[in-house]
């Protein structure tokens, strides 16, 4: 088997750089590096070194001017040309959460076009007006070519945590070659209790530490048309969580898996018992396919 | 870019001046200093033959400041109750630090601190590689005037607590503890100079959300209280716990050594903040004293935390410290203390230019950190922060003459100009101790009468819609709690992920299942009565939330925080007395040491006309580690057909209570802590939990068991049917009311699964307890009273929505 090599993209304001190196060496990657943009930018480092480039979650510079757009700026005006033979070697791209803004600031995504430049949609402030963390019921895209979600579970559960995650596209004509091309790959759907009373209606209720692994059955959200606040916790357009570019290679989300990674990450393990944790899913898809590829 | 300070240094006429004058002196300087202070300094220059520079007085105004001598704490009381005085020589050596004295001799092998109240940050054991760093601070007086600023810089001053404590800990959680007046306080109220509340709160939050988020630290725990006399001193309470390798928890700087400042630059904002904490707020002080509150940039101290745990790890420094009160001139002083330091000012690297020389020494400016650098070692760090764009500056180093000489640029001769040239000795020893009076007279509320008041029903939906109980989901969820991914118990647990926790949990290495668990006890009603009790009650709640979520009290080690009115008030200093001395018994009885801790005082508020004095309050905060975090319990009820249990006795002890509270009453029976008792329900609970005896746990704190029932209903989703006659209580505890919103301490309401109520029994036995209801599968909270009938039959939906409705904004 070969060596699957990782960069986490370390910058100033960057700060989950720590748990995504970990849920990377959990999905048993070989070798994962947090390093500082500014070794690539001065020449110490080569993007060429990894087969995965990542850039986590956080505050690149403050998100000064909106959310990822002073990393995205640096990122387009000095290290472009490594990032395009990057992507064009083939190898994959994750941006989760300020990281997501950035690829979105960039334009590698959705980039509807092979090598468009483009930016296509934005990532802006929660209609809310404030930051939020909570857990959100994802809809993965079977349809989607996207790599880092292949073979996920229909129905995914990870938190969310920021102040600006509204997506925005550029026009409706960017979103009328979004569904085509399989580019939403993960949409914000109702939690399995929506619109039900206070009960804890269809949750097989397990006291902690006598469930059998994995027996309770929450996590069936159901995919609807309209996906209200706070279930949908920013406004997205089509309540969209996860974007991928054509190739599926390219990748980022609003949401965190890196924070479930373990079991007693969800947030009901000592009512619903130890599970799998469905963020793993993404790290492991991306280890896997390095794998296959090389 | 670098700016050119001012080189203007002014002398204050002390050796001639009268008694008036020097009081005259220090009031409009904003020194702080008394009289007695003014004349010690005075003698110490007039030996000298001259008089002291501007940058010496205000060096020894801040260093000799309440905010950081801690004088009332370490000064003289006469404590009179009564007929009896009590002469206390060092309040805090003969009560806080003895309790940890005491039990860690007592524990022996077992002792599991590893530095306590030497550094800026307690120390206890963790695991074979890391060990535990724990921290409260205080930032009241600046989240008066500026609640976003105060708060915002709270936590980011909090942070560096712990990150210049042994040679570098790495943050892993905060806690955040408000108190503010209620939110509808009335506009046309409020005294001049004041900001509403409600603005207060929205802007402490926002401050310590932007600061916290921004830095990668998850804030998993809090709690805010309300009250009226919070309305000129909103008290800001912000924690920071990290963790640091085993081996990096010695410090010291050797002659030789250079002194660097690393981080945010030197400006104008935070000057005078130690004293000016120290001294109470008027209507004035938002026009005079706005520039001592700093302000704050996380992104800053996100890339100096950064590059630091790699400095430490290649052990780069030998100390650090953070510049927090007083700037250069305590972080310099105090860590020059045993050798001397001499510091070249001009070095400084400023925000913007014009800063005089006093100015640059005492600056309060955020995001800086001072360390002591071996000479061999400066290039190596100099690279690496240049490597990830953080500014290191030398400016100075560290002598062996025990003299703290600072200097600023060469003159036209070319020979440096000496500014301040003081001995450590007298900086750090010289300041005069105070003996104040503390007179206790016990207050004498009147209990509320039994007649009229509302029934069991509306009692309950009304304390579940009171400031102080309601949902918090609104500040909780701008917090990201999750951030660093070792989260096991959230602040919101339950089938919604909404219902109030006990204490959170979080998983710092993110290979182990080892946990820290934190929790915080406070409330300053049972004060009103008596503040003995409302310190053991604090420590009290404190150890039970840590015992609900798996915890165990032996492990468990605690913080306390003071903050008090006006010292110099013999009322104030005697609750104070009372307060210390219950930490004392309280904490020795549970063999819970305090590993650090903080004092703030004169949090009063005048406006010429009144006075606003906050109660007294102590916030206790326990940290807790965890051998194996899927043994954790959560407090939402799990299924129905499980059995209910009401562990510990419940007393007549309404006085102060959220109930006595609601009918406009104080009371008079507080709660009081029998320790013994609690300890060894405590440490059979524990027990259980570890043998996965229990489904689900919750304490009775504010609201009693009423509360803490209701809350594990509707956030598990279930009904509950409980029975006050099984409840285990005192003779005179003999209303239905009573039962139901006493809040005695050492309490706890437990779901057992169906089948192990023998086992829970047997493992409870010699301990108070009673099988009081059951989970049902109907959506309705029901509770049988002493005489038979059903007197509460309650929606769950009406009580959830009582409870989220008020601060859902």
């Amino acid at each position: 088997m070969s060596k699957t090599s990782v960069l986490i993209l370390r910058a100033a304001g960057i700060n989950c750089d720590e748990e995504t190196a970990h849920a990377f060496r959990l999905a048993g990657a070989d070798r994962v590096d947090p390093i500082h943009i500014n070794a690539f930018i001065q020449g110490r480092r080569r993007l060429s070194e990894y087969d995965v480039l990542v850039l986590s979650g956080g505050f690149s510079y403050g998100d000064d001017l909106s959310g990822g757009k002073v990393l995205a700026n640096e990122m387009q005006s000095k290290l472009m040309e490594d990032v395009e033979t990057f992507i064009g070697d083939g190898k994959l791209i994750l941006g989760i959460c300020n990281g997501f803004q950035v690829l979105v600031k960039m334009g590698l995504l959705p980039r509807t076009e092979p090598g468009g430049r483009r930016q296509e949609a934005t990532v802006f402030y929660n209609d809310s007006g404030k930051f939020e963390c909570r857990w959100v019921y994802l809809r993965r895209n079977p349809d989607s070519p996207c790599v880092f979600t292949r073979d996920m579970p229909e129905t995914i559960y990870i938190p969310v945590a920021n102040g600006e995650g509204k997506v925005m596209l550029a026009s409706e004509e960017v979103r009328t070659r979004l569904g085509p091309g399989g580019h939403i790959a993960l949409q914000y759907i109702n939690p399995p209790w929506a619109g039900a009373g206070v009960a804890a209606r269809e949750i097989t209720a397990v006291p902690a530490g006598m469930a059998a692994e994995g027996t309770a059955g929450a996590d069936d959200g159901e995919a609807t048309g309209e996906t209200p606040y706070p279930w949908s916790p920013n406004g997205s357009v089509d309540a969209i969580a996860g974007i991928c570019d054509a190739t599926g290679r390219i990748f980022g989300l609003m949401p965190h898996p890196e924070r479930y990674t373990h079991p007693t990450h969800h947030p009901r393990w000592t009512r619903e018992g130890c599970r799998e944790p469905d963020g793993l899913h993404i790290f492991r898809n991306a280890v896997n396919h390095v794998r296959g590829a090389q | 870019m670098t700016f050119e300070a001012d080189d203007t240094v002014e002398t204050f006429a002390l050796l001639k001046a009268t008694d008036d004058e020097m009081t005259q002196l220090s009031r409009d300087g904003m020194l702080a200093l008394n009289l007695e202070e003014m004349r010690s300094i005075r003698r110490h220059f007039s030996a000298l033959g001259r008089d002291p520079t501007d940058v010496e007085m205000e060096t020894l105004a801040q260093t000799w400041s309440e905010h950081c001598k801690h004088k009332v704490f370490n000064g003289v009381i006469d404590y009179v109750s009564g007929r009896n005085t009590e002469r206390i020589d060092n309040l805090f050596a003969r009560t806080i630090r003895k309790a940890t004295e005491d039990i860690r001799r007592a524990k022996g092998q077992n002792d599991h601190c590893v530095s306590v109240f030497v550094d800026n940050a307690g120390i206890i054991e963790f695991d074979d590689d890391y060990h535990l760093v724990f921290k409260v601070e205080t930032h009241n007086h600046p989240s008066a005037l500026d609640p976003y600023g105060g708060a915002n810089t709270g936590i980011g001053g909090v942070i560096r607590d712990p990150l210049g404590t042994g040679l570098g800990g790495k943050p892993i959680f905060n806690t955040d503890v408000f108190c503010f007046a209620p939110p509808d306080f009335p506009y046309g109220k409020l005294p001049e100079g004041v900001l509403h509340p409600k603005r207060v709160f929205k802007g402490v939050v926002a401050g310590v959300r932007d600061y916290g988020n921004r830095m990668g630290i998850p804030t998993v725990n809090g709690a805010i209280m309300f009250d009226e006399r919070y309305l000129g001193n909103p008290l800001v309470y912000c924690g920071t716990a990290a963790i640091i390798p085993v081996d990096r928890c010695e410090k010291s700087a050797e002659p030789g050594d250079l002194v660097v400042t690393i981080g945010g630059r030197t400006g104008r904002d935070g000057i005078h903040g130690a004293t000016f904490s120290s001294i109470e707020l008027t209507d004035a002080s938002e026009s005079t004293a706005t520039q001592a509150v700093q302000i704050g940039n996380p992104i800053e101290e996100k890339k100096v935390l950064d590059v630091l745990m790699q400095a430490r790890d290649r052990g780069l420094y030998r100390n650090i410290t953070d510049c927090g009160a007083g700037g250069f001139s305590s972080a310099i002083g105090e860590m020059g203390q045993d050798t001397g330091a001499e510091v070249h000012l001009e070095k400084a690297p400023l925000k913007y230019g014009g800063l005089k020389p006093w100015e640059i020494f005492l600056s309060e400016s955020q995001e800086r950190m001072i360390l002591a650098v071996p000479p061999d070692q400066i290039d190596a760090l100099r690279e690496l922060c240049a490597s990830e764009d953080v500014e290191a500056s030398v400016i100075g180093e560290f002598t062996g003459d025990r003299r703290l000489r600072v200097t600023h640029r060469p003159d036209a001769a070319g020979s440096r100009i000496t500014v301040a040239d003081l001995d450590m000795e007298f900086l750090h020893q010289g300041v005069p101790r105070i003996v104040r009076t503390a007179r206790w007279d016990p207050p004498d509320h009147p209990e509320p009468p039994t007649a009229g008041r509302p029934g069991a029903a509306q009692s309950l939906v009304r304390l579940l819609s009171s400031w102080n109980v309601a949902s918090k989901e609104w500040v909780v969820r701008q917090y990201d709690h999750e951030v660093q991914g070792g989260s096991v118990l959230k602040p919101l647990q339950g089938a919604r992920n909404d219902g109030p926790g006990d204490a959170a949990i979080v998983r710092p290495v993110l290979s182990s299942d080892r946990g820290v668990i934190v929790a915080n006890g406070i409330n300053p009603s049972y004060g009103d009565i008596d503040p003995y009790w409302m310190a053991a009650s604090a420590i009290d709640e404190a150890l039970r939330q840590v015992t609900c979520v798996g915890g165990r009290i032996d492990r468990t080690a605690l913080l306390d925080n003071f903050c008090w009115g006006n010292p110099d008030k013999p009322d104030r200093l005697a609750a104070l007395v009372r307060a210390a001395k219950a930490c004392y018994d309280v904490a020795v009885a549970y063999g819970t040491p305090f590993i650090s801790g903080k004092d703030s005082f004169y949090n009063e508020f005048s406006d010429g006309e009144r006075t606003i004095a906050i109660p007294p309050t102590l916030l206790i905060s326990a940290i807790c580690v965890m051998d194996d975090v899927r043994k954790a319990v959560s407090m939402d009820v799990k299924a129905p057909g499980n059995s209910i249990y009401l562990v510990g006795r419940t007393r007549d002890e309404l006085g102060g209570s959220r109930y006595y509270g609601m009918l406009g009453f104080v009371g008079r029976n507080v709660p009081t802590v029998d320790a013994a008792a609690g300890s060894g329900t405590m440490n059979r609970l524990h027990e259980a939990i570890a043998q996965g005896l229990v489904a689900a746990c919750h304490d009775c704190s504010e609201g009693g068991i009423a509360v803490a029932a209701a809350e594990m209903a509707f956030a598990g989703g279930f009904g509950m049917a409980l029975d006050l006659d099984a409840v285990p209580r005192d003779p005179d505890a003999d209303r239905d009311d009573t039962v139901l919103f006493s809040e005695s301490n050492s309490r706890f309401v437990v779901e057992v699964p169906r089948g192990r109520e023998d086992d829970f029994e047997a493992s409870m036995q010699g301990i108070p307890f009673g099988r009081a209801g059951t989970v049902t599968g109907e959506e309705r909270f029901l509770v049988r009273g002493l005489g038979g009938d059903e007197i509460v039959s309650t929606e769950l939906s009406t009580l959830k929505e009582a409870w989220q409705r008020p601060l859902r904004w």
